[in-house]
């Protein structure tokens, strides 16, 4: 199946499609229905979802049967966040009885995914089990899984099945030299297989299962774990081989590596990329390959939307003391749901409508873009405190266009009282994070903050609170455009060359 | 004869699926433990032990005579020594 690329090259900066002109780019508008369809409500799979759209992870899937090299499976705590930890392993009822809870504590819930903390294909009972409570028992929840692939082929009709129609596979490579530098062995026919061998095994049935999967009308994401000096320089052929062979999104994720997590890239110091690193790579990956910039890296138990982790809230001790009447809560989710949909063709037409009605040259052509930070917590609004986020996202706001590059975490600025005397070295962080961007927007930011922020060439905009971001951002840009912050394009080329 | 699991087991059932002769038992805690009588090393099933095989911690699983199958470095390819060192080097923050 051959899909249209979505995530255009960048626009040439000065240029202005009309399609395109003075709105955000639509991810979804190029797709055949089927799969807009599909990818409507789903937040890790389409970036204006993740806005409205929460999802949960059950960890019921601990065994695993390779190793990375960035993973280390003794690794449990509950403050940290990242792929392959967790703090309650379940079993597939216990499990089931989660989803219930969450699903109606948490109604925008929609889509429930297995990712371990080791590979769901290696614990197939355990996982298919886990499907298949929640199929008979909350039929409206999308079902979703995410493996290394070594077992997938084996499983794809079961996964066609039980209608898992999303499924993320982790390709960090496709020639097994670059593999044997990611994975020191995989277990295979009864065997610890080491080096490029496993490596080449581990490769041959991801790209298999990949094909598989696709032949069946399964949406396949392909995450990769961007390694600098390792892989970083092979994933544009991983992105344009994927691609090929019918996967609908790229993922590529920075390495998570610190000593303290014991893992070997940790523990070796190999060093992760940044997030103008990321963000290159993305951009080159870009020109072959629709690519997912909003993933947030979560847990194999996070819960919620995509910025926050709910877990601690749904402890198995908790829920044994949750009364939950689920079709009550069926009730309530519909009502959610139809009330998130009616907002958000609302927002849509109100968009169409000032693109038409607006005359196209409301903003000078010409002008180079520039980087724009948001604090938002949810449904596409600009609706945090600068304190208080614990992420911003990043837009590149152009003459042409409003993209969305990506979400970066910060320590939040202000913790609360008991916390305070940390707002410093918290808010040089920030500064740091957001150094390459030139306005941050959010609900409200204070007096201290906000003079630091001036100082640091980082303009603070507070009177956009509860707009939707994307007008948001136009509407900095313009302002921005015409305090005449912004020099001309050629200036800006002349400058890079 | 029989393997054994240490205390350094994560308790992350690779082991339990791959055994072929169902000797690998869990505790209501959900401890792992070899059982001695069951265990058959594998013999004549597997070139291998399996549980050793697929066992993800160095150390975890000691042969018959009480050796580790899985040495320090072996499994993650982190040299011991460098190991030491990052241990050190975080408890002196």
């Amino acid at each position: 199946m051959e899909l249209p690329i979505l995530n255009r090259e960048q626009t040439p900066a000065g240029g202005c499609s009309k399609s395109a002109c003075g709105t955000t780019t639509d991810q979804m508008t190029h797709l055949p229905e089927a799969i807009r369809e599909k990818v409507h409500n789903h937040p890790c799979y389409s970036e204006e979802a993740h806005h409205h759209y929460a999802r949960m992870h059950v960890a019921v899937a601990p065994a695993c049967n390779i190793q990375c090299h960035y993973c280390n499976r003794k690794y449990d705590c509950a403050n940290e966040s990242r792929p392959g930890v967790v703090s309650e392993l379940l079993s597939p009822t216990q499990a089931a009885k989660k989803v219930l809870a969450v699903a109606s504590q948490i109604p925008q819930m929609t889509v429930l995914g297995v990712a371990g903390p080791g590979d769901p294909l290696a614990n197939p009972e355990r996982t298919f089990e886990t499907f298949e409570e929640i199929a008979a028992k909350a039929p409206d929840i999308k079902l979703c899984l995410s493996t290394n692939g070594l077992n997938l082929p084996d499983n794809v009709d079961r996964i066609a099945a039980l209608n898992v129609d999303h499924v993320t596979i982790t390709i960090n490579c496709v020639d097994p030299e670059v593999g044997a530098e990611i994975y020191p062995w995989i277990f295979w026919n009864n065997r610890r297989i080491r080096g490029a061998k496993g490596a080449k095994i581990l490769i041959r049935q991801q790209q298999k299962g990949l094909e598989m999967l696709v032949e069946r009308g399964i949406l396949v994401k392909v995450n990769s774990v961007m390694i600098p000096g390792v892989n970083d320089a092979h994933l544009k052929e991983v992105s344009k081989i994927v691609k090929q062979k019918g996967a609908f999104l790229h993922n590529v994720m920075p390495l998570i590596a610190e000593a303290e997590h014991g893992t070997f890239y940790g523990v070796m110091g190999q060093r992760s990329p940044t997030a103008s690193d990321l963000q290159a790579l993305q951009d080159d990956c870009s020109g072959d390959m629709n690519m997912m910039r909003h993933c947030r890296q979560c847990r194999a138990d996070a819960v919620g939307l995509l910025g926050e982790d709910r877990g601690q809230e749904f402890t198995m001790d908790k829920i044994e003391h949750m009364e939950i009447d689920f079709e009550a809560a069926m009730v309530k989710r519909k009502q959610v749901h139809d009330g998130i949909e009616a907002m958000r063709a609302e927002r849509k037409t109100a968009q169409e409508t000032a693109q038409e009605t607006a005359p196209e040259a409301i903003l000078p052509q010409g002008c180079r873009p520039a980087l724009l930070a948001v604090a938002s917590k949810g449904s596409g609004l600009v609706n945090e405190h600068f304190g208080h986020a614990r992420e911003f996202l990043i837009y590149e706001a152009s003459p042409a266009e409003v993209r969305f590059m990506g979400a970066r975490k910060v320590p939040a600025y202000c913790t609360g009282a008991m916390e305070c005397g940390d707002g410093e070295t918290a808010l040089d962080v920030i500064l740091d994070t957001l150094s390459d961007c030139e306005g941050v927007i959010s609900a409200k930011v204070g007096i201290d903050p906000w003079a630091q922020l001036e100082a640091a060439g980082i303009q603070p905009y507070g009177e956009y609170a509860m707009e939707p971001i994307e007008d948001a951002v136009r509407a900095v840009y313009g302002e921005m455009i015409k305090s005449g912050r912004l020099e001309s394009t050629d200036a800006m080329i002349s400058q890079a060359g | 004869m029989s393997l054994s699991i240490t205390s350094e087991c994560i308790n992350c059932w690779a082991c339990a699926p791959v055994c072929p002769s169902t000797a690998i038992l869990v505790s209501p805690e959900g401890l792992f433990s070899i059982g001695a009588t069951a265990c058959t090393e594998c013999d004549g099933a597997h070139a291998d032990p399996q549980c050793a095989s697929i066992c993800p911690v160095e150390g975890a699983i000691l042969d018959a005579a009480g050796a580790p199958i899985n040495p320090p470095g072996s499994l993650t390819g982190i040299p011991p020594e460098k190991l030491q060192a990052a241990r050190e080097e975080i408890a002196a923050r």
